[in-house]
Order: structure tokens, then C-alpha cells, then sequence
């Protein structure tokens, strides 16, 4: 377990790797807006290739993107299968009198589903979890919801909370693993038995997590307290967030991205979604 | 002792913990009195519920005491105007490591930790970021800089949290039982550092424990029962009234229990260097050649 690593954090020195994460959090919702504007086959295609650009530019293997499209699979399964069979349209392809009808464009919107999921899990995964330390993603997100502090909204309250998680979860993972083993060693059996009595079983195992969780935060204000924590007001930081050229470029890249999706739109050349 | 010289005076310190219902429950301290001098290396000895660790939370208001007055530094801080400055000013000046080191550890990467009570002060970056580099040399951390705490041994994760607390620049540093959950050679490497900013960085040092080989490694030793203050000396002074300490449920570190049996047998011990293995030995030794001559 000591082996667990942070969301699915790749390291890898890459271009993409060394951009401001502000920048590549604006870069990821620009990207999925992108997604969604294609409409035209040349558009997909455009799509399509710039997910494989940025793959190979990540330098993170393709396997491990594929492996994190594995879990969606049954999804894409399911989406690909219904807009085969439900989708209406003028040309038939199956023949006359078929109790199954399928129509072209049921086929081309299936495709461009396909393509379109694939290339939202690529871009968020290129442009944030691969790319992105969890806690370079907290303090993106703590700098993007600055504005937000105006309405009195607690954003640095927030992005202390999410630090303090991504801090904890391999200490009370390894905690469980070690409470489930207390449990087996006086014959405890989480694995064989009805639904019911798996989840009845979990109980010796969530009372003492809880109660140590508990203990665990009480000691940690504590220990904050001593280290003179008392809320974001007159606190600096180690690490500031940069911005230079390169991220400014690559902004400008993606938007330039999306106009020419637009532009790729009005080509006619296959099918277009309506 | 001159008066400027005493960093820490308590005096008449009282505290009770509430109970869920409101009512104050026994008084984990009573009347609790004494000063602790600038670059002083303190140990202080008591057994589970002694109220040690409470003196310790009452020194940088993690606790509020009941009643008393207590001094840090030239400033009353039990005093009731004080203000909230004035209480991180007491936190920054009187830095605390606790016992388990995962739950005192905060941010992801060790320089961040270390980072996290300078950067509480509002320091500069260029600032924070030779404090965060002077105190993991300090530890002898500097390699893991860039490691996630949690990969670490006890021993080193504990380190880390005495970076953290070191580069608030503090004048004197509590340990609350700080090696209680660490094996021998994890509790070796806090000892060692915790000797080094005493004798090296001048550091007060107060050391809450319930090992006696580290008490006898302080200049001075407190011993806590039932809330009140029940010895006040040398490790060499209190470890000879070893019936006791026996008698408040403490045991002397073994070599003192050795002298202690050898007299007991008739044999002629000189000396009062009882708390360490070596002036035991020495002792010995001494006696040994005697007999042998």
C-alpha cells in the first residue's frame, strides 16, 4: 500500500507537464468546449488527431490513457448500441421489411459519439490528471476562485480542505488495511457471504476508522494551531503560480483550436450532425 | 539565575478539563509553579494522566489555564486583553512536536510542510524559502525535500515535523512525548536532534516523556504526579530518590537501578553520576579497582 500514488499522476517532463495548472484547468474546459462544437467529419478528424497530438506531446504512453478509457467502456457500449438501433433517419441500410431497422446516420452518430468521449477523457486526462499534481490542482483552483472570496465565499478554506484530504488518504488507507487485518486475525470474513452480510461486516472496520479519523483531525488543529495556522488572511506562499509565454501560446493555440473546428463545421464532406 | 535569563514562569498554573455536561471534571494541573531559563534542556517525567502533556498545551495556549499567571518571554499571557498577535507571536516563539508524527504533518510534500508555519506568518517568499532549506539541513533532510511524508520512516517523518517547527525560528521547543511511537533507531534520530538545537542553536528544550534514558540525557528533570509539580532537579539528584519515583509509578533507567542494587549489596559506589551508562560504569569501574587492589 505504501506504493499507492495520487490520483493518476504520470510523471514525465513534458511541455504539458510545465505549464501553469490555472492555465491547463482554463486549457482542459476549453478543450471539452471544443468537443462539443465539432459537428462534421473533417471536424472528428481534426478532433481525433489533435487527442493523439497530445498524447505524443505528453509523452505519457499510450496504454495508460487507454487504460483509464477501459472503465467507460460499457458506457461507450451502451451509447454506440443505442444510437445504432434508435436512431432515425432517411437512409436505410438494413433491407425492406427487416424487423431491425438501421440507418446511416445512426451509424455516423454512433462514431462521432465514440469519438467525441474518447477525445474528453484524453484532453482532461492530457491537460489535468496526468499532467497535474494534485496539489498544483488545489492551488489552480484556489487561485482560479480568488474573485469568489469578494462574495464571501471561503475559497481558501476550500482548497485547505482538499490538501488536508489529498494528505490523508494514504494514512487512513494504510490505517483501514490495518484494522481489516486486526479484524481477519479474530476471524473476521469480508469476502464470502450475501450481499447483506458483507456490508454488516464492514461495520468493525468503518466504527474504528471513524473514531481514528476523528482523533486524527483533533490532533492535526491542534498542531496546526501550534504552527500559527489561523486562516488564509496574511498567509504567502512556497510555491507561487507563474504564468509566462509558453502558457499564454498555448491558450491561444486551443481557441485558435475551436475556430477552426467551427470553420471545419460548414465543410461538407460526409455526414454533419444536425 | 537572573530574572532576563527565565524564558518560561508559571506560577500557581491551575487547569480542569470539562466534561461533556459542563462540569469541570479533577484538576489536571494544580497549582503548578516553576521557571524554565533560556537554553535550558528540560525533561519532564510523569506517567499517563500525570498532567504533563497539559502543562505543555498550556505553554502556547493550545489549553487555557483555569487559573494563574504564566510568562513567556517577558509577556503575561494570561493576561485578558491579549490580543491575537500576541498569541501567534507565543505560537511562533514557542514551537510543539507532538507524538504522532502523521498527524501533524499537513501538505503533500515535506518542503511544503515545512513551509506551511513560516508561510502562516506571512514571510516573504525568497524568505521562506531559505528557512524551509536551513531547517531540513538543520534535520538532515535536505535529500527528501521533494519526497511525499508519507513514504518516510517514523524517525524521518518526525524530523520533518521538527523542520516545520524550527523554521518558525522558535526560542524554545516542547516535545509531547515525541518519540513514544517511534522504534529505537527512529527515537535515536529525534534525540540526537533535539540535542543539537539545544547545545548547537541554544534552543530551550522541554522534553515530555516517560522514558528515563531520555530524561537523564536533559540538564533538568521535572517530575509531574497528580497535576503538581513533585520533583525539580538533576537527572543525577532525582534519580536518587529512586523509592520515590517508584513509589508515583516511575522506574529509574537501569543503569541507576544497577548502583542502586550494587549499594544495596554493601558494595562502596562513590559519586552522584547515576543517571548515564557511562558515569555508571565509571563508578563501577572505580569501585571494581578498589576491591582489586
Amino acid at each position: 500500500m505504501k506504493g499507492i500514488s495520487f490520483g493518476q499522476y504520470y510523471p514525465a517532463d513534458s511541455v504539458i507537464h510545465r505549464l501553469d495548472p490555472r492555465f491547463k484547468v482554463i486549457l482542459t474546459i476549453l478543450y471539452i468546449v471544443c468537443t462539443f462544437l465539432c459537428k462534421s467529419l473533417v471536424g472528428f478528424a481534426a478532433l481525433t488527431l489533435s487527442a493523439l497530438v497530445l498524447i505524443f506531446i505528453s509523452r505519457i504512453p499510450l496504454r495508460i490513457v487507454l487504460r483509464s478509457v477501459r472503465p467507460l467502456l460499457m458506457i461507450i457500449g451502451f451509447t454506440f448500441i443505442i444510437n445504432i438501433f434508435w436512431s432515425r433517419g432517411e437512409q436505410l441500410i438494413t433491407p425492406e421489411g427487416w424487423p431491425i431497422r438501421i440507418y446511416a446516420e445512426g451509424i455516423w452518430n454512433a462514431v462521432y459519439m465514440f469519438l467525441r468521449i474518447f477525445a474528453l477523457i484524453t484532453g482532461t486526462g492530457i491537460f489535468l490528471t496526468y499532467t497535474t499534481t494534485p496539489m498544483d490542482l488545489t492551488d489552480a483552483i484556489e487561485s482560479l476562485l480568488t474573485p469568489l472570496k469578494k462574495l464571501h465565499v471561503p475559497v481558501h478554506v476550500f482548497a485547505m480542505m482538499m490538501s488536508i484530504t489529498l494528505r490523508f488518504i494514504p494514512t487512513l488507507t494504510e490505517e483501514t488495511e490495518k484494522i481489516m487485518n486486526a479484524q481477519k486475525a479474530r476471524g473476521a470474513n469480508f469476502t464470502s457471504g450475501s450481499l447483506m452480510q458483507r456490508a454488516k461486516a464492514l461495520i468493525p472496520i468503518l466504527i474504528p476508522l471513524f473514531v481514528s479519523a476523528i482523533n486524527r483531525a483533533v490532533e492535526l488543529s491542534n498542531a496546526m494551531e501550534c504552527r500559527c495556522y489561523h486562516g488564509g488572511d496574511g498567509r504567502t506562499r512556497l510555491n507561487v503560480l507563474r504564468c509566462n509565454g509558453r502558457d499564454w501560446a498555448s491558450l491561444a493555440i486551443v481557441v485558435l483550436f475551436g475556430a477552426g473546428i467551427l470553420l471545419l463545421n460548414g465543410v461538407g464532406i460526409g455526414y454533419t450532425l444536425g | 539565575m537572573i530574572l532576563s535569563d527565565i524564558y518560561i514562569h508559571a506560577e500557581n498554573l491551575c487547569f480542569s478539563y470539562r466534561e461533556g455536561n459542563g462540569k469541570e471534571e479533577n484538576p489536571a494541573l494544580r497549582d503548578f509553579s516553576v521557571e524554565i531559563c533560556e537554553g535550558e534542556y528540560v525533561a519532564v517525567l510523569g506517567h499517563n494522566g500525570s498532567g504533563k502533556s497539559t502543562f505543555a498545551k498550556l505553554l502556547n495556549l493550545i489549553l487555557t489555564p483555569t487559573s494563574g499567571h504564566l510568562t513567556v518571554g517577558g509577556v503575561e499571557v494570561t493576561r485578558e486583553d491579549l490580543s491575537d498577535e500576541e498569541i501567534l507571536n507565543l505560537r511562533k516563539n514557542v514551537g510543539m512536536v507532538f507524538q504522532n508524527p502523521d498527524n501533524q504533518l499537513v501538505a503533500t510534500v515535506v518542503e511544503q510542510d515545512v513551509a506551511f508555519g513560516p508561510e502562516n506568518l506571512g514571510l516573504e517568499r525568497a524568505e521562506l524559502r531559505r528557512r524551509v532549506d536551513d531547517a531540513l539541513e538543520r534535520v538532515g533532510m535536505t535529500q527528501y525535500a521533494k519526497h511525499e511524508p508519507h513514504r518516510l520512516s517514523g524517525g524521518q517523518k518526525q524530523r520533518v515535523a521538527i523542520a516545520g517547527v524550527i523554521a518558525m525560528m522558535p526560542k524554545c521547543i516542547i516535545f509531547d512525548e515525541s518519540t513514544a511511537m517511534l522504534d529505537p533507531s527512529g527515537r535515536r534520530e529525534v534525540l540526537d536532534t533535539i540535542r543539537m538545537l539545544n547545545r548547537d542553536y541554544g534552543m530551550t528544550v522541554l522534553n515530555i516523556t516517560h522514558y528515563m534514558n531520555e530524561a537523564a540525557e536533559a540538564d533538568r528533570v521535572l517530575v509531574i504526579n497528580d497535576g503538581r509539580l513533585l520533583m525539580d532537579g538533576t537527572p543525577d539528584e532525582i534519580f536518587a530518590r529512586r523509592e520515590e519515583l517508584q513509589a508515583v509509578g516511575l522506574e529509574v533507567p537501569q543503569c541507576t537501578e544497577l548502583v542502586h542494587r550494587l549499594r544495596g549489596l554493601g558494595i562502596a559506589l562513590k559519586g552522584d553520576g547515576i543517571s548515564t551508562p557511562d558515569a555508571c560504569a565509571d563508578l563501577i569501574l572505580h569501585a571494581y579497582e578498589k576491591l582489586s587492589k
